[in-house]
């Protein structure tokens, strides 16, 4: 890691060290809340556990989390605009005091009522972030996420407020003005997406500045899109600031779900206010620690808008054994990808960004990868080409041989599948935007064939 | 030490074929092929008269094509002929990773040897009373 080791303080030492057992009980009786205020206050939800045949006394132990059914992000679509809410926004005594929505690029927007405990409780996750990065009381704090219906901005914004920083509410745009008032301003914490802060610091360099060395900044809370572990690193090296990931979605909150510590293996989540599972997405039952799975929260303490099993879509893991800073909140690992590209080969969940991850590890390899699946008789025969890079010595038989065994070893040991690895020709795989792993699938074409 | 040219190949039809044609194309003329197949790919390697003008050519068509190192030696053309350096080789701990021959038309032949310690096998290879080629060599043969 390119930037000093922090001596991170801890916000809140009591919720974020809190023994386990200890935690199970606040999260049972939290639960037992939830889901009486879903039951009583939500008709969506009083309808949805109707029909599941369960009613809120029978959740006594955390173990009866399962019997509760899920909820999805086209459920909370349907209740556009209110009919999530716990509590009636026109209601002065209601007491909802901020809606964010989702960008609604992809349907109808979900919508989120916040009251100003529910305010509160974010701001402290967010604040966590900020110890995390190393921030504290007194910290200036540039928010260069976007302020308005998305939540980065304002959300980092309630962050400050409860850590007590100094808050520098810039909102995303204008990029040598932030340089500006980071230079002269002697900014400590920049809370953006990974993008920006990468273009931030570009700038200040094209200014003339070397930020890593001439800025006070020291650390950065970034969120809101993945950050591969090389633009972390840049990132850091530019601004010479210690990076952690902040992750969060609005239909659940925002960002402050979870959040890295210094040690960045993995981001703590914030089980005092919400209940982390991880399923299989195919049969919906809880996959066990270390295994990848579909990421499901329930919220323990939102008033407005308290959610019961809510299905995000994002895959990920716990990851299982204790971190070196001492939390006792457990950690997820960083987002691997959506449950949309999942794939079932033999039987086994795969995500293409699991492979993705064991390609990456081999210097040999350059970044592009093509995941061709086939289905010649009744079993899938997967296959993986790759290009070496121009360096790799393929003028000896062996060493392409041993690589491709390698390389089918690592994937073995990783997916618990059999991957077929293939050397191809440079710029044979398409390259594609946005994806590192371009997937084809035949077995579809292989069934008409047989036809 | 003569360079030859090693190309990364898929193992499809008319791949071999187009790489000859980016050859000609660049008017480089091969002395000897040899193609190590795999069910999946193919290794093609050549030993031709212009290396450098091979290798940016095909690189320039997309090949992944690199030089590599290999012993020319002459040879007897016949039986047993090779025999004494290989013996010398193995005395000497010089692996050969692959060989191939192609002959002169001059009662000699040019065996290509690829050996994992270049600077012993060069020694030995003198020692054993063989005449190792250059390229130039290779040209006018």
């Amino acid at each position: 890691m390119s930037a000093p080791h922090h001596t991170e303080t801890i916000f809140q030492p009591a919720l974020e060290q809190i023994e386990r057992g200890e935690l199970e009980a606040l999260q049972l009786e939290r639960l037992k809340t939830t889901v009486a205020d879903c039951y009583t206050k939500i008709p969506f939800y009083t309808k949805l556990m109707d029909e599941a045949g369960v009613v809120p006394d029978d959740i006594r132990g955390l173990d009866d989390l399962v019997k509760l059914p899920f909820t999805t992000k086209q459920d909370m679509r349907a209740a556009y605009p209110f009919n999530m809410f716990a509590l009636d926004p026109h209601d002065p005594a209601a007491g909802v005091q901020r809606i964010h929505a989702s960008s609604g690029t992809t349907g109808v927007a979900t919508v989120v009522g916040h009251t100003q405990a529910d305010l509160d409780y974010w701001g402290d996750t967010f604040a966590r972030g900020i110890a995390e990065a190393g921030g504290g009381p007194g910290s200036i704090l540039q928010i260069a996420y976007g302020y308005g219906l998305f939540t980065g901005g304002l959300g980092a914004h309630e962050g400050g407020i409860r850590m007590g920083c100094t808050i520098l509410p810039m909102s995303s745009g204008n990029t040598k003005r932030q340089v500006q008032m980071m230079h002269d301003m002697k900014v400590d914490i920049l809370a953006c997406t990974p993008s920006y802060a990468l273009l931030i610091a570009d700038t200040a360099i094209e200014m003339g500045y070397d930020p890593a060395s001439e800025f006070a900044i020291s650390g950065c809370v970034l969120g809101a899109e993945p950050c591969s572990d090389n633009m972390r690193k840049e990132i850091e090296r530019k601004l010479g600031a210690l990076v952690v990931d902040i992750y969060g979605l609005s239909e659940v909150m925002g960002p402050g779900v979870s959040c890295e510590c210094q040690y960045q293996d993995g981001l703590h989540v914030a089980e005092d206010q919400f209940i982390i599972e991880i399923i299989d997405p195919q049969t919906l039952q809880p996959v066990p620690d270390g295994t990848y799975g579909e990421v499901v929260f329930t919220t323990l303490v939102k008033e407005c808008c308290p959610l019961i099993r809510y299905r995000t879509r994002d895959i990920s893991r716990i990851i299982p054994g204790d971190c070196e800073c001492g939390r006792t909140l457990r950690r997820m690992d960083r987002i691997q990808g959506r449950t949309d590209d999942m794939l079932i080969l033999r039987g086994v969940n795969v995500f293409p960004s699991q492979i993705e991850q064991v390609a990456k590890q081999f210097s040999e390899l350059s970044g592009y990868y093509q995941l061709i699946i086939e289905r010649p008789e009744e079993s899938d025969v997967v296959t993986l080409e790759v290009e070496p890079v121009p360096a790799f010595e393929f003028d000896e038989i062996r060493r392409i041989e041993d690589l491709q065994r390698r390389i089918a070893a690592e994937l073995k040991s990783n997916l618990q599948i059999k991957v077929n690895v293939k050397l191809v020709e440079p710029k044979t795989i398409t390259r594609s935007e946005g994806k590192a792993v371009r997937v084809i699938d035949r077995r579809e074409e292989g069934k008409n064939v047989r036809k | 030490m003569v360079k030859q040219i090693t190309v990364f190949l898929e193992n499809s039809t008319g791949r071999l074929a187009s790489m000859c044609r980016t050859l000609a194309l660049a008017d480089v003329s091969m002395q000897a092929m040899t193609v190590a197949d795999t069910t999946d790919y193919g290794v093609a390697r050549i030993i031709a008269d212009n290396p450098d003008a091979a290798i940016a050519a095909l690189t320039d068509d997309g090949y992944r094509a690199k030089l590599v190192d290999v012993c020319a030696v002459e040879v007897p053309d016949k039986s047993g002929g090779l025999l004494p350096l290989l013996t010398a080789f193995d005395a000497a701990g010089v692996n050969v990773e692959y060989a191939y021959c192609f002959a002169s038309g001059r009662e000699l032949a040019v065996d290509i040897l690829r050996v994992d310690d270049n600077e012993a096998a060069a020694k030995i290879i003198e020692q054993a009373g063989f005449k190792a080629l250059r390229s130039s060599d290779l040209v006018t043969c």
